[in-house]
């Protein structure tokens, strides 16, 4: 049967705070309104409102109030929004939730869960369409998710609340709609990258929501004969350097796709490891294909030509192979 | 100076374990002073002198069970709360024996055994941290003390009234920071979720006058902090933070309240720091007689004179106190100096838990 990317996270909590009375979720509309994109959508009904807790416009509070009920013992799931509302919470995620371990010796860890929408491609112009995701994956002391998949939106909040660490999840908005048959119950790491298609032409790597769009040019460029592969990262931090390294020895071409602005990019740091630990496997420069440098504009055209689309991906992916 | 003020209302070993406490912060930290200069302690270093009757005042209305918040300027509350002194000292000397194995420095003193959750450099850093502590008491389903039949709670703003069901702890979370958290937003946020949710912080504020270096009527446009507090319904306690003996009434007061589920409350402590904001401040925004006026006030000499007063305490007794203090310390810096530094291999460790399979 299949389930959408939606349906496959509300199940994820469901089952987390019918397993667990310490799980509660707690963010903005999460519980009249039924979430912002309708993950919790039903949740309140089942679980009440000290479990699905709706919070005031309080991203920095409400964030923190998350970082101290992980302390006190809770396992607090907070949802933000989306991630351009996370910058005001920025403070307590990198000051407090990323550094207490450390900062304390050791001797607090914080055991929350942040979840948020991200991404561009519906129009929401520049202060509603980030990918941020690599501000994240910048800081020791969080882990960082990107379910792109219907199985992974299934199956990664467990053990990101089985983690004694703060884990932050991306969910890609344009990915709630996805629908894919899933398995009963397949246990998921949040360890590991992932192949989602073998190839041996020439590896892209990606992650979240250009992950549909590289599938996607992985098929055009089957039919121009090239065959790809297409490395799902899954995790940013930390990021699966063996798996990217496996796929790039075996087709010893790359081309990274990142939704993020592409100076300082993730896709950035992909590349430089790339560089670093597999330079002699390389038959040619490796490349990128990130949002263009600008504020994400409102207007249709503008916003397709600043995202990655499939288009630029098969041109990238042909000037690797030399044939641009 | 309060010669004529009232006996001290408590017993004598409560009356004088306030007096020990402020001398043991004192010392503690003129010392510090002292090995900042020699290069022994570096990074920041904010002195709590002046202010020792609030933290003393406080901690003392405090269970074990209850949680503690603090800001950068901790010694005081970590010393007091219960941790030892000797931790604390290797801790500002960045040795593997401090309490944060010389990761935190002064400004990041955290002990789990007595429930003080630091020790947080960003003004306002702690007050989300508090509400949320004080959330998971809330909703503990293993919490061992109910809050009283019948507690109300308050409405939610779905309209669905919360019933406490009998299983929550019955612990207070105290939230210790200056007037300058006051101007951040974090104070806001925080007191309107612990009053919506009717979660039971204390709220300790200590009102030094100066956000660093500015004044706060250079910075507040309402100077009376009460009056924010309020804002948000809930309830305030003003009290004289140069006096031990009202800093330790109304935090009682206070922690009572919140403790039989009366929600948050909110205490402004009018104190004065007596020394620099921290050892790199020439103090060019206050005038030295603001500063002389205020140490007539002073904590540790009103509240002992008070105690000879009323004949609690003899200059003898004082002195053996002292030198008590002066002792600890002075342990504290041989530990400190025979500590040991952590090896430059373990650079990264804490940064994540465990694995599993380690952890064990």
């Amino acid at each position: 049967m299949k389930t959408s990317y939606r349906e496959a996270m509300r199940e994820a909590l469901r089952e987390a705070l019918r397993g667990d009375p310490r799980v509660f979720l707690m963010g903005e509309d999460v519980g009249r309104y039924g979430g912002t994109y309708a993950v919790s959508k039903g949740l309140l009904e089942e679980f009440g409102p000290e479990r699905i807790r709706d919070a005031p416009l309080s991203e920095l509070g409400f964030v923190g109030a998350g970082i101290g009920a992980a302390l006190g013992g809770m396992r607090p799931i907070v949802e933000v929004m989306t991630v351009n509302f996370s910058l005001l919470a920025l403070d307590q995620i990198v000051n407090t939730a990323a550094a207490l371990r450390h900062m304390s010796g050791g001797q607090f860890s914080v055991p929350l869960v942040i979840r948020m929408a991200s991404g561009a491609g519906r129009q929401l112009a520049a202060q509603h369409s980030h990918s941020l995701e690599c501000w994240y994956a910048h800081i020791p002391g969080i882990k960082v998710l990107t379910p792109a998949t219907v199985e992974d939106a299934r199956g990664m909040l467990a053990p990101a609340l089985a983690d004694p660490d703060p884990v932050v999840i991306f969910e890609h908005a344009q990915l709630y709609n996805l629908e894919e048959e899933l398995q009963p119950a397949v246990p998921v790491d949040i360890a590991s990258a992932r192949v989602r298609r073998a190839g041996s032409d020439v590896s892209l790597i990606a992650y979240g929501g250009c992950l549909p769009k590289t599938l996607q040019a992985a098929e055009l460029l089957a039919g121009m004969g090239i065959n790809a592969e297409v490395v799902d990262l899954r995790v940013l931090r930390p990021l699966d350097g063996e798996a990217i390294m496996a796929s790039v020895r075996k087709t010893h071409r790359a081309v990274i796709v990142d939704e993020g602005w592409r100076s300082g990019s993730l896709a950035a740091e992909v590349m430089a490891r790339i560089v670093e630990q597999a330079f002699f496997d390389l038959d040619a420069p490796p490349l990128r294909v990130c949002s263009e440098e600008v504020p994400m504009p409102y207007a249709r055209h503008l916003e397709e030509a600043a995202l990655p689309q499939a288009a630029k991906i098969v041109a990238a992916a042909r000037a690797v192979m030399g044939k641009a | 100076m309060n010669v004529a003020a009232p006996p001290v209302p408590y017993e004598l070993p409560l009356a004088l374990r306030l007096l020990r406490d402020m001398l043991r912060i004192r010392r503690l930290e003129e010392r510090a002073a002292e090995l900042y200069g020699a290069g022994k302690i570096r990074g920041f270093l904010h002195l709590y002198i002046g202010e020792e009757a609030v933290a003393v005042g406080a901690l003392h209305a405090l269970t074990p069970d209850d949680a503690v918040v603090a800001t950068y300027r901790e010694h005081g509350h970590a010393l007091v709360r219960g941790m030892a002194m000797n931790a604390i000292m290797a801790e500002m000397f960045g040795k593997q024996e401090g309490c944060s194995r010389g990761r935190g420095g002064s400004m990041h003193l955290f002990d789990a055994a007595t429930r003080f959750y630091g020790g947080n450099a960003i003004v306002g850093g702690g007050l989300p941290l508090a509400v949320g502590l004080a959330l998971a008491d809330r909703m503990s389903p293993n919490g061992p003390r109910p809050y009283p039949k019948g507690t109300s709670f308050g409405a939610f703003p779905s309209g669905q009234g919360i019933s406490c069901g009998g299983q929550t702890r019955q612990r207070v979370t105290a939230c210790f920071f200056g007037d300058g958290a006051v101007a951040e937003g974090a104070f806001h946020e925080s007191l309107n979720l612990a009053a919506l949710w009717q979660l039971p912080v204390l709220f300790c504020c200590e009102n030094n006058l100066y956000a660093m270096g500015t004044s706060l009527a250079r910075s507040e446009s309402q100077t009376d902090l009460s009056v924010k507090a309020a804002a948000f319904k809930i309830p305030t306690i003003q009290a004289d933070g140069m006096d031990v003996v009202a800093v330790h009434d109304a935090a009682r007061a206070g922690a009572a309240h919140v403790r039989e589920g009366g929600g948050p409350l909110f205490i402004e402590f009018q104190t004065y720091r007596f020394r620099a904001h921290s050892m790199f401040d020439p103090e060019l925004y206050r005038d030295k007689a603001e500063v002389e006026k205020w140490k007539e006030r002073g904590p540790l000499h009103s509240y002992t004179t008070r105690l000879k007063a009323h004949g609690m305490l003899t200059e003898e007794e004082f002195l053996a106190c002292d030198a008590e203090a002066l002792a600890e310390v002075e342990a504290s810096v041989t530990f400190a100096e025979a500590g040991t530094w952590e090896p430059v291999e373990n650079l990264t460790r804490d940064v994540y838990s465990p694995p599993p399979a380690a952890a064990a």
